[in-house]
């Protein structure tokens, strides 16, 4: 199509042919539109075609990760250095920390054993970068460059070393795309660690703020307290850090209370985020666990860790 | 600056503007610039509309609007529908349009990009994902400013043989 060859249409464009298309076009558009909102019959094609745009999008980022890499290889030594012995030093900690969570660990399971529960913990994790591109300006969503072929799938919890991060809403073969929890239109079930109750936590659309619209003006929950996730709906693994309560706005003319919450998850810093495997299988809602299972460490664990329950006396 | 540009075009600058336009669409910027990202395709598509309707067209402008949804994750065919509007009104204007001198066609423009917009906000109200905060209007102010460098810019990379 050149301009160069010569053009016999008219000059001025438009009448009922143009007309028409538009409302082809249009008609096509809704239709598309209308498959996608029903989710089943486009969410393979759309797997497939985010997959087709992976690679612009990992070329739009790659000049920033290449440049960082370059700055970051002749960063001051002095400064690697500091952060290798407060690393150490966090390791330590943790270490320490761990000790104690395994023998924790073991009591839980086998104490859950004898009432025929199942731990429900994470299994095997799986480090996924996140790929720096704006998707879109009013929504929280993020790319990660792992898919199908690694294992994802939509639906999968995503989790970072504070907290829960979000889940997976669309999986292509070499990328997925990742909803936080702060997302308004997410939501996660969670507890009230202290006390246990159960509630729903919405995401607001801004990041790091969440909504906890369904508590009751009597129910015990004040600034502070932490929500871990309560496994019920099946995405989540139960006992994970969700965020912190912030400010609960106790109006005597409303009958349920405002609540806000800070997610713990560093969701608008993170690098990197842990996909997480699980067995979903049972849903017999948990009480809310330990303290110490709510410690972040928890979710950096390694595989094989908890299929053991049995080498107890 | 259109008219100079009109004689020698061909489909793979076409492309690759439109893939530099989805590349920018999703480009990294930090918080609050974030929120003035103008909608580059949007610019692209109404750019070459006004060029010559007979080289893009609505057909372009709908795939254009349809890699813009798969690029965003946003609902399929979304911005496919917004953009063959504007595009239609802005081929059915056309020659008005490209009368005007610099300061004016960015009215216009600001008109289309608000018709865009609100298309979009309309299709995500009825599709039940509504985001009502004030600021994704802003993105339409930035456009209309930015018309004039993006329309320089598509220009020169037009008329380079």
């Amino acid at each position: 199509m050149s301009a160069h060859e010569p053009d016999s249409r008219p000059l001025l464009l438009g009448g009922p042919a143009l007309g028409l298309r538009l409302i082809v076009l249009g008609l096509a558009a809704a239709g598309l539109m209308v498959a996608d909102h029903r989710q089943h019959y486009l969410a393979t094609a759309r797997d497939w075609l985010s997959g087709a745009a992976y690679p612009i999008q990992w070329a739009v980022q790659a000049p920033l990760e290449a440049w960082d890499s370059l700055t970051g290889y002749f960063e001051s030594r002095t400064r690697i250095e500091a952060e290798n012995v407060k690393l150490e030093a966090d390791n330590l900690v943790l270490r320490l920390r761990q000790m104690r969570f395994e023998a924790l660990e073991k009591e839980n399971l086998r104490l859950r054993e004898m009432r025929e529960g199942s731990a429900r913990v994470v299994q095997r994790t799986l480090v996924a970068e996140i790929v720096r591109v704006d998707l879109d300006r009013l929504r929280q969503r993020v790319l990660i460059n792992r898919g199908t072929l690694d294992g994802a799938f939509r639906g999968q919890a995503a989790l970072d070393a504070n907290g829960i991060f979000g889940q997976v809403t669309r999986a292509g073969p070499v990328s997925a795309e990742i909803i936080l929890i702060t997302d308004a239109e997410h939501a996660i079930p969670v507890l009230v660690n202290r006390t246990g109750a159960r509630t729903v936590a919405y995401g607001t659309g801004s990041s790091g703020l969440l909504s906890l619209p369904y508590l009751p003006q009597n129910s015990d929950v004040v600034a502070g307290d932490l929500l871990v996730s309560s496994g019920l709906g099946g995405v989540y693994p139960p006992g994970y850090p969700v965020g912190r309560v912030l400010s609960v706005d106790r109006n005597p003319a409303q009958p349920l209370l405002e609540v806000e919450a800070a997610p713990l998850a560093a969701l608008d810093r993170d690098p990197q985020v842990l996909l997480a495997w699980f067995d979903s299988t049972v849903v017999e809602p948990e009480p809310a666990p330990e303290a110490g299972a709510a410690a972040p460490e928890s979710t950096a664990r390694e595989p094989a860790a908890p299929a053991s329950p049995a080498n107890r006396p | 600056m259109i008219r100079r540009a009109q004689s020698a075009i061909g489909g793979g600058r076409i492309l690759a503007a439109t893939v530099a336009a989805l590349a920018a669409s999703v480009l990294p910027l930090p918080g609050w610039l974030e929120l003035l990202r103008p909608d580059f395709v949007a610019l692209t598509v109404l750019w070459f509309t006004l060029l010559s309707p007979r080289l893009t067209g609505l057909f372009y402008a709908w795939g254009a609007g349809l890699a813009l949804d798969v690029f965003t994750g946003v609902l399929l065919g979304q911005h496919a529908l917004a953009l063959i509007v504007v595009a239609y009104v802005a081929s059915k204007l056309r020659l008005q349009i490209r009368a005007f001198p610099p300061l004016q066609q960015s009215g216009v423009v600001l008109a289309l990009l608000w018709l865009n917009e609100f298309l979009l906000f309309w299709i995500d109200g009825v599709a039940g994902h509504e985001v009502t905060d004030w600021r994704r209007w802003l993105s339409v102010i930035a456009g209309a400013a930015c018309w004039p460098p993006v329309a320089g810019l598509l220009a020169r990379v037009a008329a380079r043989r």
